[in-house]
């Protein structure tokens, strides 16, 4: 498989390379969606489907779920601590790369991404299952969070000008980065404001991937970052609107690229759009 | 565990003014599935099944026109 110059090309798997292995001992395959009827309509023979809305976040406050939960979702899914994990979803993998910097968060220690997602599977015309997995419960033990890979509103307040040690990359799309609209086209707005934080830098997510879905080269991606002032010199926060793209941005500096210090900000635009006496700038300019 | 190969895989856009879309559709065994997102980002904003693949994409045509006339409305 190519490592297409990656810092860490363990933590990505192509769709041939899970065909072979999705049924391996010690390998659990899991979908994640935001919207769980597209694994019901079908999904990869032997996958656990999890909700990004439900499952991974916490139901009273806006929060990722505790500690113990993930350790019942994940024990429940038959994960153990040594499994290997391999994520794909709707969305442009965009929940699976939340889930992704969700079990990194928690300390899991293999866990990888199905390269080019839901989409690249069904487009290449490989199988499809409507049937559950059969699953063995198992009892998983998770690490206490790592909040090294977690930015807070405060801490996205405390950089802003400092943009000789810190990068902030605003990974939305230029019309939601520059205010002209405060969602994106058929989503529900989920902010009072439009425009960014102030001295952001605008990086959409997709620049990542090609048009198949799958990551682009390191080199390029490099190149795309380095245009922007974004080097691996600086710590870097990314955010979107809700904190889901911005863990694609996330998975791409501090695994493909091997940035030592990234945060994903997932209380992002819907936190910051609407928090009363921040700072935001409008227009195209960080 | 029965499993399917989706079949009939095809990608097109649709401009539904002032928007683009992207629709995506294929054939799981006698259904046809339709998704439809909103390109930029590209984030899934409607989703049908159907027997035949026109009827899956009217149906979740509709659907996406419903949301994005609500996004047109308001702007920031």
């Amino acid at each position: 498989m190519s490592t297409n110059g990656f810092a860490h090309p363990e933590v990505l798997v192509n769709t041939e390379w899970t065909e072979l292995h999705r049924n391996d001992s010690g390998i659990r395959v899991v979908e994640i969606d935001v919207d769980t009827k597209a694994y019901d309509e079908g999904h990869i023979p032997g996958a656990v489907g999890w909700n990004w809305q439900t499952q991974l976040a916490d139901q009273t406050r806006r929060d990722l779920i505790s500690k113990a939960e993930l350790e019942k979702l994940l024990g429940d899914s038959g994960i153990d601590n040594a499994t290997t994990v391999l994520l794909y979803g709707d969305n442009n993998n965009w929940f699976a790369a939340w889930a992704f910097w969700q079990l990194k968060v928690y300390g899991h220690k293999d866990v990888r991404i199905i390269d080019g997602g839901r989409r690249k599977w069904i487009a290449e015309g490989k199988p499809l299952t409507t049937d559950p997995p059969e699953i063995t419960k198992t009892k998983y033990h998770a690490s206490d969070p790592d909040f090294s890979l977690r930015a807070f509103a405060d801490d996205v307040s405390s950089l802003i000008g400092k943009r000789d040690t810190w990068s902030l990359v605003d990974v939305r799309s230029n019309d939601e980065y520059t205010g002209k609209i405060l969602a994106p086209a058929g989503l529900p707005e989920t902010c009072q404001r439009g425009g960014h934080v102030p001295g952001a830098a605008n990086i959409p997510w997709g620049k990542n991937v090609n048009e198949d879905g799958t990551f682009k080269p390191a080199k390029e991606l490099e190149e795309l970052y380095k245009s922007q002032g974004v080097t691996p010199d600086k710590r870097v926060v990314a955010y979107c609107r809700i904190g889901e793209r911005s863990s694609l941005t996330w998975f791409v500096l501090k695994y493909l690229l091997g940035f030592r210090d990234v945060r994903n900000y997932d209380g992002s635009w819907t936190e910051w759009g609407n928090l009363v006496n921040v700072p935001v700038h409008k227009g195209a300019t960080p | 565990m029965r499993t399917m190969t989706p079949e009939e895989y095809r990608e097109r856009r649709e401009t539904v003014p002032p928007y683009t879309v992207h629709i995506t559709s294929y054939r799981l065994g006698d259904m046809f599935h339709c998704t439809i997102d909103n390109v930029d980002p590209g984030a899934v904003i409607a989703r049908s099944k159907g027997s035949s693949r026109e009827e899956a994409e009217a149906v979740a045509l509709r659907s996406a026109i419903n949301r994005l006339m609500y996004s047109s409305s308001r702007q920031g």
